[in-house]
Protein backbone atom coordinates (compact mmCIF):
# COMPACT_ATOMS: atom_id res chain seq x y z
CA UNK A 1 0.00 0.00 0.00
CA UNK A 2 1.27 3.39 -0.84
CA UNK A 3 1.72 5.25 2.43
CA UNK A 4 1.03 8.48 0.65
CA UNK A 5 -2.55 7.37 0.16
CA UNK A 6 -3.23 7.65 3.87
CA UNK A 7 -5.11 10.84 4.35
CA UNK A 8 -3.30 13.24 6.59
CA UNK A 9 -5.08 13.90 9.83
CA UNK A 10 -2.55 16.40 10.98
CA UNK A 11 -3.83 19.89 11.26
CA UNK A 12 -0.48 21.57 11.77
CA UNK A 13 0.73 22.69 8.35
CA UNK A 14 4.37 22.68 9.45
CA UNK A 15 4.25 19.09 10.52
CA UNK A 16 2.34 18.08 7.44
CA UNK A 17 5.00 19.70 5.28
CA UNK A 18 7.72 17.93 7.22
CA UNK A 19 5.95 14.61 6.70
CA UNK A 20 5.57 15.25 3.01
CA UNK A 21 9.26 15.96 2.71
CA UNK A 22 10.09 12.68 4.37
CA UNK A 23 7.71 10.79 2.18
CA UNK A 24 9.48 12.02 -0.88
CA UNK A 25 12.22 9.52 -0.12
CA UNK A 26 11.59 6.00 -1.39
CA UNK A 27 10.18 3.66 1.29
CA UNK A 28 12.92 1.89 3.23
CA UNK A 29 13.31 -1.64 1.99
CA UNK A 30 14.59 -3.64 4.90
CA UNK A 31 16.52 -6.76 4.13
CA UNK A 32 14.90 -9.40 6.26
CA UNK A 33 17.21 -12.22 5.30
CA UNK A 34 19.83 -11.86 8.06
CA UNK A 35 17.08 -11.74 10.62
CA UNK A 36 15.46 -14.82 9.16
CA UNK A 37 18.82 -16.54 9.22
CA UNK A 38 19.28 -15.72 12.88
CA UNK A 39 15.77 -16.79 13.76
CA UNK A 40 16.17 -20.15 12.12
CA UNK A 41 19.59 -20.64 13.64
CA UNK A 42 18.16 -20.09 17.10
CA UNK A 43 15.21 -22.26 16.23
CA UNK A 44 17.44 -25.15 15.22
CA UNK A 45 19.59 -24.74 18.30
CA UNK A 46 16.69 -24.83 20.71
CA UNK A 47 15.01 -27.69 18.89
CA UNK A 48 18.12 -29.82 19.13
CA UNK A 49 18.77 -28.79 22.71
CA UNK A 50 15.32 -29.92 23.82
CA UNK A 51 15.30 -33.31 22.16
CA UNK A 52 18.74 -34.42 23.22
CA UNK A 53 18.95 -33.12 26.74
CA UNK A 54 17.05 -35.91 28.48
CA UNK A 55 19.28 -38.91 29.12
CA UNK A 56 18.09 -42.46 28.60
CA UNK A 57 17.47 -44.51 31.68
CA UNK A 58 16.80 -48.02 32.76
CA UNK A 59 14.00 -48.38 35.24
CA UNK A 60 14.65 -50.70 38.14
CA UNK A 61 12.16 -51.87 40.71
CA UNK A 62 13.60 -53.74 43.63
CA UNK A 63 11.65 -55.54 46.34
CA UNK A 64 11.60 -53.76 49.68
CA UNK A 65 13.78 -55.11 52.42
CA UNK A 66 12.13 -57.91 54.40
CA UNK A 67 10.44 -56.38 57.40
CA UNK A 68 10.58 -58.58 60.56
CA UNK A 69 7.41 -56.94 61.91
CA UNK A 70 5.37 -57.65 58.82
CA UNK A 71 6.80 -61.17 58.58
CA UNK A 72 7.32 -60.54 54.91
CA UNK A 73 9.73 -63.25 53.97
CA UNK A 74 11.79 -63.56 50.85
CA UNK A 75 10.23 -65.97 48.42
CA UNK A 76 12.05 -69.25 47.92
CA UNK A 77 12.85 -70.05 44.30
CA UNK A 78 12.09 -73.42 42.72
CA UNK A 79 15.30 -75.17 41.88
CA UNK A 80 14.18 -76.21 38.41
CA UNK A 81 13.41 -72.63 37.46
CA UNK A 82 16.50 -70.97 38.84
CA UNK A 83 19.39 -69.67 36.80
CA UNK A 84 22.24 -68.06 38.67
CA UNK A 85 24.53 -65.55 37.02
CA UNK A 86 27.68 -64.68 38.92
CA UNK A 87 29.23 -61.50 37.56
CA UNK A 88 32.94 -62.00 37.70
CA UNK A 89 35.87 -59.63 37.64
CA UNK A 90 36.99 -60.75 34.18
CA UNK A 91 34.05 -59.23 32.26
CA UNK A 92 32.39 -62.60 31.99
CA UNK A 93 29.27 -64.11 33.44
CA UNK A 94 29.57 -67.37 35.29
CA UNK A 95 26.31 -69.18 35.30
CA UNK A 96 24.83 -72.35 36.71
CA UNK A 97 21.41 -73.94 36.66
CA UNK A 98 19.64 -75.19 39.76
CA UNK A 99 20.89 -74.95 43.29
CA UNK A 100 22.03 -78.27 44.75
CA UNK A 101 24.37 -79.52 42.05
CA UNK A 102 25.83 -76.47 40.36
CA UNK A 103 28.21 -76.77 37.42
CA UNK A 104 29.69 -73.43 36.56
CA UNK A 105 30.08 -72.31 32.95
CA UNK A 106 31.29 -68.94 31.83
CA UNK A 107 29.85 -66.85 29.00
CA UNK A 108 30.41 -63.36 27.66
CA UNK A 109 27.86 -60.55 27.75
CA UNK A 110 25.73 -59.48 24.85
CA UNK A 111 24.60 -60.96 21.55
CA UNK A 112 27.14 -63.75 21.33
CA UNK A 113 27.07 -64.98 24.90
CA UNK A 114 24.33 -64.28 27.33
CA UNK A 115 21.49 -63.31 25.03
CA UNK A 116 21.02 -66.60 23.11
CA UNK A 117 21.34 -68.50 26.38
CA UNK A 118 18.69 -66.41 28.10
CA UNK A 119 16.45 -66.62 25.06
CA UNK A 120 16.64 -70.42 25.01
CA UNK A 121 16.10 -70.82 28.72
CA UNK A 122 13.28 -68.31 28.78
CA UNK A 123 11.51 -70.27 26.04
CA UNK A 124 12.09 -73.68 27.61
CA UNK A 125 11.45 -72.92 31.23
CA UNK A 126 8.21 -71.24 32.19
CA UNK A 127 8.62 -68.68 34.95
CA UNK A 128 12.38 -68.66 34.75
CA UNK A 129 13.93 -66.85 37.68
CA UNK A 130 17.33 -65.31 37.14
CA UNK A 131 19.44 -64.62 40.20
CA UNK A 132 22.06 -61.96 39.53
CA UNK A 133 24.96 -62.20 41.93
CA UNK A 134 27.58 -59.53 41.25
CA UNK A 135 30.87 -60.08 43.04
CA UNK A 136 32.01 -57.06 45.06
CA UNK A 137 34.85 -56.27 42.67
CA UNK A 138 32.87 -56.72 39.45
CA UNK A 139 32.12 -53.51 37.61
CA UNK A 140 28.91 -51.51 37.47
CA UNK A 141 28.91 -51.83 33.70
CA UNK A 142 28.56 -55.60 34.06
CA UNK A 143 25.37 -55.18 36.04
CA UNK A 144 23.93 -52.82 33.44
CA UNK A 145 24.90 -55.25 30.68
CA UNK A 146 23.12 -58.13 32.38
CA UNK A 147 20.03 -56.05 33.04
CA UNK A 148 20.07 -54.97 29.41
CA UNK A 149 20.38 -58.55 28.17
CA UNK A 150 17.53 -59.59 30.45
CA UNK A 151 15.28 -56.83 29.15
CA UNK A 152 16.13 -57.58 25.53
CA UNK A 153 15.39 -61.28 25.88
CA UNK A 154 12.16 -60.62 27.73
CA UNK A 155 13.03 -62.34 30.99
CA UNK A 156 10.60 -60.91 33.49
CA UNK A 157 11.70 -62.38 36.80
CA UNK A 158 15.10 -61.53 38.05
CA UNK A 159 16.59 -60.54 41.36
CA UNK A 160 19.76 -58.96 42.59
CA UNK A 161 21.19 -61.21 45.28
CA UNK A 162 24.39 -61.14 47.26
CA UNK A 163 26.62 -64.12 46.39
CA UNK A 164 26.65 -66.90 48.98
CA UNK A 165 29.72 -68.69 50.35
CA UNK A 166 29.03 -71.56 47.98
CA UNK A 167 29.03 -69.20 45.01
CA UNK A 168 32.37 -67.73 45.99
CA UNK A 169 33.91 -71.19 46.32
CA UNK A 170 32.47 -72.17 42.94
CA UNK A 171 33.82 -69.05 41.34
CA UNK A 172 37.28 -69.56 42.77
CA UNK A 173 37.50 -73.17 41.65
CA UNK A 174 36.30 -72.20 38.18
CA UNK A 175 38.98 -69.53 37.97
CA UNK A 176 41.78 -71.87 39.04
CA UNK A 177 40.55 -74.47 36.55
CA UNK A 178 40.65 -71.85 33.81
CA UNK A 179 44.18 -70.78 34.61
CA UNK A 180 45.52 -74.33 35.00
CA UNK A 181 44.09 -75.54 31.66
CA UNK A 182 44.72 -72.78 29.15
CA UNK B 1 19.45 -14.96 -31.57
CA UNK B 2 16.73 -14.44 -29.05
CA UNK B 3 17.47 -12.56 -25.94
CA UNK B 4 16.58 -14.29 -22.76
CA UNK B 5 13.59 -12.60 -21.25
CA UNK B 6 14.52 -10.58 -18.19
CA UNK B 7 12.44 -11.29 -15.12
CA UNK B 8 12.29 -8.89 -12.31
CA UNK B 9 13.12 -10.88 -9.18
CA UNK B 10 9.91 -11.60 -7.32
CA UNK B 11 9.45 -9.81 -4.01
CA UNK B 12 8.75 -12.33 -1.32
CA UNK B 13 6.99 -11.14 1.77
CA UNK B 14 9.14 -12.52 4.54
CA UNK B 15 7.07 -11.20 7.44
CA UNK B 16 4.80 -14.21 7.99
CA UNK B 17 7.81 -16.51 7.92
CA UNK B 18 9.69 -14.35 10.39
CA UNK B 19 6.62 -14.33 12.61
CA UNK B 20 6.46 -18.12 12.56
CA UNK B 21 10.18 -18.51 13.14
CA UNK B 22 10.18 -16.25 16.16
CA UNK B 23 7.06 -17.88 17.53
CA UNK B 24 8.81 -21.24 17.41
CA UNK B 25 12.03 -19.78 18.84
CA UNK B 26 10.07 -18.39 21.76
CA UNK B 27 8.30 -21.70 22.27
CA UNK B 28 11.50 -23.73 22.32
CA UNK B 29 13.28 -21.17 24.48
CA UNK B 30 10.59 -21.35 27.10
CA UNK B 31 10.29 -25.13 27.06
CA UNK B 32 14.02 -25.84 27.18
CA UNK B 33 15.45 -26.49 30.57
CA UNK B 34 19.15 -25.96 30.45
CA UNK B 35 21.32 -28.54 32.01
CA UNK B 36 23.47 -27.36 34.85
CA UNK B 37 27.15 -27.84 34.14
CA UNK B 38 28.18 -31.27 35.33
CA UNK B 39 30.63 -31.01 38.17
CA UNK B 40 31.57 -34.64 37.88
CA UNK B 41 32.16 -36.13 34.48
CA UNK B 42 30.93 -39.68 34.53
CA UNK B 43 31.36 -42.29 31.84
CA UNK B 44 28.03 -44.08 32.07
CA UNK B 45 27.61 -47.62 30.74
CA UNK B 46 25.71 -48.11 27.51
CA UNK B 47 22.42 -49.93 27.15
CA UNK B 48 19.48 -50.30 24.81
CA UNK B 49 17.11 -48.85 27.40
CA UNK B 50 15.15 -45.97 25.93
CA UNK B 51 13.05 -44.68 28.80
CA UNK B 52 13.63 -40.98 29.15
CA UNK B 53 14.40 -39.45 32.48
CA UNK B 54 11.55 -37.27 33.78
CA UNK B 55 12.40 -33.60 33.42
CA UNK B 56 11.28 -32.48 36.84
CA UNK B 57 11.32 -33.92 40.34
CA UNK B 58 14.50 -35.89 39.89
CA UNK B 59 17.39 -36.47 42.24
CA UNK B 60 20.47 -37.51 40.31
CA UNK B 61 23.17 -39.36 42.18
CA UNK B 62 26.42 -39.22 40.24
CA UNK B 63 29.07 -41.66 41.29
CA UNK B 64 32.69 -41.38 40.17
CA UNK B 65 34.80 -44.51 39.51
CA UNK B 66 36.33 -43.95 42.95
CA UNK B 67 32.91 -44.00 44.58
CA UNK B 68 32.53 -40.29 45.34
CA UNK B 69 28.87 -39.36 45.34
CA UNK B 70 27.58 -36.08 43.93
CA UNK B 71 24.00 -34.98 44.39
CA UNK B 72 21.91 -33.01 41.94
CA UNK B 73 18.45 -32.16 43.20
CA UNK B 74 15.88 -30.63 40.89
CA UNK B 75 13.87 -27.57 41.92
CA UNK B 76 15.38 -24.28 43.06
CA UNK B 77 12.93 -23.52 45.83
CA UNK B 78 12.91 -27.06 47.18
CA UNK B 79 16.69 -26.90 47.33
CA UNK B 80 16.58 -23.69 49.34
CA UNK B 81 14.18 -25.21 51.85
CA UNK B 82 16.20 -28.40 51.87
CA UNK B 83 19.38 -26.60 52.89
CA UNK B 84 17.58 -25.01 55.82
CA UNK B 85 16.30 -28.44 56.89
CA UNK B 86 19.73 -29.98 56.61
CA UNK B 87 21.13 -27.06 58.62
CA UNK B 88 18.67 -27.83 61.41
CA UNK B 89 19.58 -31.49 61.28
CA UNK B 90 23.31 -30.84 61.53
CA UNK B 91 23.11 -27.70 63.72
CA UNK B 92 24.53 -25.41 61.07
CA UNK B 93 22.86 -22.04 60.54
CA UNK B 94 22.87 -21.22 56.84
CA UNK B 95 22.39 -17.58 55.89
CA UNK B 96 19.85 -16.41 53.32
CA UNK B 97 22.65 -15.68 50.87
CA UNK B 98 23.95 -19.21 51.26
CA UNK B 99 20.49 -20.60 50.70
CA UNK B 100 20.07 -18.53 47.54
CA UNK B 101 23.44 -19.73 46.31
CA UNK B 102 22.43 -23.31 47.02
CA UNK B 103 19.22 -22.77 45.07
CA UNK B 104 21.26 -21.86 42.01
CA UNK B 105 23.84 -24.57 42.51
CA UNK B 106 23.82 -27.59 40.23
CA UNK B 107 25.39 -30.81 41.39
CA UNK B 108 27.57 -30.74 44.47
CA UNK B 109 29.66 -33.17 46.41
CA UNK B 110 30.50 -31.45 49.65
CA UNK B 111 29.84 -32.72 53.14
CA UNK B 112 27.36 -30.55 55.04
CA UNK B 113 30.11 -29.14 57.27
CA UNK B 114 32.05 -27.76 54.31
CA UNK B 115 29.01 -26.53 52.42
CA UNK B 116 28.81 -23.13 54.11
CA UNK B 117 32.29 -21.98 53.10
CA UNK B 118 31.82 -23.57 49.66
CA UNK B 119 28.63 -21.59 49.01
CA UNK B 120 30.33 -18.31 49.97
CA UNK B 121 32.75 -18.69 47.08
CA UNK B 122 32.00 -17.22 43.70
CA UNK B 123 30.88 -19.67 40.98
CA UNK B 124 34.30 -19.41 39.35
CA UNK B 125 36.12 -20.16 42.58
CA UNK B 126 33.84 -23.13 43.21
CA UNK B 127 35.03 -24.78 40.03
CA UNK B 128 38.55 -24.89 41.41
CA UNK B 129 37.47 -26.62 44.62
CA UNK B 130 38.05 -30.36 44.63
CA UNK B 131 34.84 -31.71 46.08
CA UNK B 132 35.31 -34.87 48.12
CA UNK B 133 31.83 -36.29 47.53
CA UNK B 134 28.94 -36.70 49.94
CA UNK B 135 29.73 -39.06 52.81
CA UNK B 136 27.61 -42.18 52.46
CA UNK B 137 29.56 -44.68 54.49
CA UNK B 138 28.26 -46.54 57.51
CA UNK B 139 30.00 -44.16 59.93
CA UNK B 140 28.15 -41.05 58.78
CA UNK B 141 25.60 -41.36 56.03
CA UNK B 142 24.82 -37.80 54.99
CA UNK B 143 23.42 -39.01 51.69
CA UNK B 144 20.63 -40.73 53.60
CA UNK B 145 19.72 -37.47 55.35
CA UNK B 146 19.73 -35.53 52.08
CA UNK B 147 17.41 -38.08 50.52
CA UNK B 148 15.10 -38.26 53.54
CA UNK B 149 14.76 -34.48 53.80
CA UNK B 150 14.32 -34.02 50.07
CA UNK B 151 11.60 -36.64 49.92
CA UNK B 152 9.85 -35.11 52.91
CA UNK B 153 9.72 -31.79 51.07
CA UNK B 154 8.63 -33.35 47.79
CA UNK B 155 7.44 -36.97 47.88
CA UNK B 156 7.32 -37.05 44.09
CA UNK B 157 11.10 -37.12 43.81
CA UNK B 158 12.54 -39.93 41.71
CA UNK B 159 16.05 -41.14 42.26
CA UNK B 160 18.30 -41.68 39.26
CA UNK B 161 21.77 -43.17 39.52
CA UNK B 162 24.44 -41.92 37.15
CA UNK B 163 27.34 -44.14 38.03
CA UNK B 164 30.59 -44.70 36.20
CA UNK B 165 30.95 -47.93 34.28
CA UNK B 166 34.11 -48.86 36.14
CA UNK B 167 32.64 -48.42 39.58
CA UNK B 168 33.18 -51.58 41.65
CA UNK B 169 29.93 -53.32 42.50
CA UNK B 170 30.67 -53.11 46.24
CA UNK B 171 30.10 -49.34 46.02
CA UNK B 172 26.92 -49.81 43.99
CA UNK B 173 25.66 -52.25 46.59
CA UNK B 174 26.29 -49.78 49.39
CA UNK B 175 24.35 -47.14 47.49
CA UNK B 176 21.48 -49.52 46.76
CA UNK B 177 21.29 -50.47 50.44
CA UNK B 178 21.06 -46.77 51.38
CA UNK B 179 18.15 -46.40 48.96
CA UNK B 180 16.41 -49.61 50.03
CA UNK B 181 16.74 -48.64 53.70
CA UNK B 182 14.43 -45.73 52.93
CA UNK B 183 12.07 -47.84 50.87
CA UNK B 184 13.19 -46.27 47.63
CA UNK B 185 12.60 -49.40 45.59
CA UNK B 186 11.96 -47.78 42.23
CA UNK B 187 14.77 -45.87 40.64
CA UNK B 188 16.45 -45.24 37.33
CA UNK B 189 19.90 -46.08 36.09
CA UNK B 190 21.15 -43.49 33.63
CA UNK B 191 22.87 -45.06 30.64
CA UNK B 192 24.29 -44.00 27.30
CA UNK B 193 22.20 -45.09 24.35
CA UNK B 194 23.69 -48.05 22.52
CA UNK B 195 23.18 -47.89 18.78
CA UNK B 196 24.24 -51.12 17.18
CA UNK B 197 23.38 -54.54 18.41
CA UNK B 198 26.95 -55.71 18.61
CA UNK B 199 29.07 -56.71 21.52
CA UNK B 200 31.89 -54.47 22.48
CA UNK B 201 35.37 -55.85 21.84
Amino acid sequence: MNPRAIPSRLSDPDQAADRDARQQQPPVDMDMNPMVDMAFLLLTFFMLATTFSQPRTMEIVMPPKPDPQLELQEQPVKESKALTLILGTDNRVHRYRGITDPALESVAYGVEGLQPLLQRLNRDIPELVVLIKPLPDSRYENLVDVLDDLTLTGVERYALVAPSEQDLVLYKTALTRQTSTP
Amino acid sequence: MRRAPTFSSPKLDMNPMVDMAFLLVTFFMLTTTFKMPQVLSVNTPASFADTRLPETDVIILSVSPEGQIFLDIDGKFTRQKLLARMGERYNIAFTDAERDAFGLLGGFGMPVEGLSSFLNLSPEQRKAVVQPGIPAGSAQNQLRDWLIQARLLNPAYRVAIRADRNLPYAEVDQLLQTLLDQNITRFNLITDPKVEKTTEP
